[in-house]
């Protein structure tokens, strides 16, 4: 996973202080070298605009008879209907507009499809971050189920699982299911590798010396599991679940594709992509961005505060 | 060791005779409690084998390697048996799941059409996307280690992009890049360009404090630690990236087919087949996605093993 490599991503060498003053510090941090990099993305992006866009909006202006000077192409083409390229004014527009001024329970509000959409991603989550614990304390505790299930587990990540999607929603719909349950079950299906795989490595993570000081108390294996392991394994299951949380959505979002545009973010993109509503298809985009920009922030809120409450060192001690 | 042997003998014969039962007309759909017990007796018999199996001592000296492989195997197969039994037996009807064997049979007739799916889509769409996405990730890794400012703009914004669905702009790019397979590949290297990214600027630090400097005792310019010191330290990093990439190429490409496709292609094929109900040809096609998904990664990971055979993670 992605994630273990950032892990190991040593934090950039700390800026020299007192030389250089104000300037040198904003130099060196991380917070004006991001800005600048946003910035120059978002420059591109309305150069790119107009380039995508030009040739439609002149063709168009020159057959409506309309004035198609250098200026007026310029200026149309931030403000296309179907663009190909939308500017970005066009989609926080389209956001604010589905999202603040059409009433919340309405088909064309954003908040409706990515209520859909959250709803069964945290099912899924729910329900995938379960089997994973579980099957984790399985491996971790049973030989036989260790030897026979763990390379099928690994193996099952080589495998397009997204493509059995379509399958699952078809299979259950004919089956009587349907609604959240489905696309809640695909992203539980994503949802429940990394959790597993991250709670047999955090479960297995005390070494020879703490497990065997625990032999020495004569501890139990419940009282070695619930004193020692699983305080080890929390650290890892919440850098599984940042993991798990961003491929549920996905999982819930590739989930609402086969059973057609009835609703959901994916449903909006495919609707989207039906009509050639670009500004539509983007707004979704960033609507789905954001939202799992949000989960993933609310997992690593919830990690601080619980690593904080089992007494980790505090933030600053870190540092 | 006999013992156990003689036990999986006798799974392996049960489960041809459960198999072949099954098939019978009067037994079908109408399978008996007999019948049952006889299959339950024979999953607890399966479960007994494994379970000592993976307890069977190997005489000594020889790698455990045949022991560990023999037992997820014969579990799999042993899951592929009772799949079979119970949807036959129970008389599951063909488009809520079909068994094994209808699978296979469909595999084994429908073979250019597969082959003409696995070769637009795996061919054409994850192996060009996947290459141009890792070497873009690579050569922008490497201006981001060699300018230390664009390093701290850009790296934040890859893993935050990272853990973004990017799968969603496929219908955007099948509208700019048409249905053929350019639009998949451009999704599969938007998909493998952040992992390849930040792993790639992760493994270029990895390279020890007094390595380097030994490097710089030794005069050697930037290039020259970069190429003789800091890629070859790297290359776990580069690896675990182009081992991700390439299940999430296969799904890239895949799920972009769902947007719009000419009429051939693994997702076309899912989706259409799906839609027809015609399950035995989804499982069929699954199957293609699984084994060439499983292959590419076992061949990236292979060529791993011969690149950085020097890895501690290798050593005996």
């Amino acid at each position: 996973m992605t994630t273990e490599a950032l892990g190991a991503t040593p934090s950039p060498p700390a800026p020299p202080t007192g030389e250089g003053g104000l300037a040198h510090t904003l130099w060196n941090g991380t917070a004006l070298p991001v800005a600048l990099v946003v910035l120059v993305i978002l420059a591109l992006w309305h150069v790119g605009t107009v380039l995508m866009n030009w040739q439609v909006v002149h063709d168009t202006r020159v057959r409506m008879d309309q004035p198609a000077g250098f200026a007026d192409v310029l200026s149309a083409t931030f403000a296309m209907e179907r663009p190909i390229l939308p500017a970005p004014h066009q989609i926080v527009h389209e956001l604010w507009r589905t999202t603040m001024e059409v009433p919340t329970t309405s088909r064309r509000s954003l908040v409706f499809h990515a209520q859909v959409t959250l709803s069964s991603a945290m099912l899924g989550f729910a329900i995938g971050t379960l089997v994973g614990i579980v099957l984790a304390i399985g491996i971790v505790h049973v030989r036989v189920l260790e030897a026979s299930l763990m390379p099928w587990i690994v193996a099952s990540q080589t495998v397009p699982i997204l493509a059995v999607a379509p399958i699952v929603i078809v299979a259950l719909g004919s089956m009587g299911l349907t609604g959240v349950l489905p696309k809640a079950i695909i992203a539980a299906y994503l949802c429940f590798f990394p959790v597993a795989i991250g709670m047999v490595k955090g479960l297995t993570s005390p070494d020879v010396l703490q497990r065997e000081l625990m032999r020495t108390w004569s501890a139990s294996p419940a009282q070695t599991f619930w004193k020692l392991r699983l305080p080890a394994s929390v650290p890892f299951l919440f850098a599984s679940l940042k993991v798990a949380v961003s491929i549920g959505l996905v999982g819930a979002i590739v989930g609402e594709l086969p059973t057609g545009a009835q609703a959901g973010l994916g449903a909006r993109l495919l609707a989207g992509s039906y009509f050639g509503q670009t500004v539509q298809m983007w707004a979704a985009l960033f609507a789905a961005a954001i939202l799992a920009a949000v989960l993933v922030f609310a997992m690593g809120a919830v990690e601080r505060i619980v690593l904080r409450i089992m007494g980790a060192r505090p933030e600053g001690a870190r540092r | 060791m006999t013992r156990t042997l003689l036990l999986v003998a006798a799974v392996v014969l049960g489960s041809l005779l459960a198999v072949s039962v099954v098939h019978r007309p009067g037994v079908a759909g109408a399978a008996g409690a007999g019948f049952w017990a006889g299959i339950v007796l024979l999953w607890a018999l399966a479960t007994l084998a494994v379970h000592r199996l993976s307890h069977l001592p190997v005489p000594g000296g020889l790698p455990t390697r045949g022991r560990d492989l023999a037992v997820p195997l014969l579990f799999g197969a042993f899951m592929l048996v009772l799949w079979e039994v119970l949807i036959v037996g129970f008389g599951v009807p063909l488009v809520l799941m079909p068994p094994p064997s209808a699978i296979a049979a469909r595999f084994v007739a429908s073979i250019p059409t597969l082959a003409a799916d696995f070769w637009q889509t795996f061919v054409k769409s994850v192996l060009t996307g996947w290459a141009m996405g890792a070497v873009a990730g690579f050569a922008v890794a490497i201006v981001c280690d060699r300018v230390p400012f664009l390093r701290r703009g850009l790296l934040p914004l890859g893993s935050f992009v990272a853990a973004l669905p990017i799968i969603g702009i496929a219908p955007i790019m099948v509208m700019w890049f048409g249905f053929d397979w350019h639009s998949k590949a451009a999704v599969v290297v938007a998909m493998t360009f952040f992992p390849m990214l930040v792993n790639t600027v992760a493994g270029l630090a990895a390279a020890g404090q007094l390595e380097r400097d030994l490097m710089r005792s030794y005069a050697a310019g930037y290039w020259q630690t970069l190429f003789k010191l800091r890629l070859p330290a790297a290359l776990p990093f580069v690896f675990n990236a182009l081992k991700i990439n390439s299940t999430l190429a296969l799904i890239g490409a895949i799920v972009a087919e769902f947007f719009g496709t000419p009429i051939v292609g693994m997702g076309f094929r899912i989706s259409i087949e799906a839609a027809r109900l015609a399950l035995d040809m989804v499982w069929a096609t699954i199957v293609v996605a699984a084994v060439a998904g499983s292959a590419f990664y076992g061949l990236v990971a292979l060529v791993e093993r011969a690149a950085t055979f020097w890895h501690p993670s290798y050593r005996r």
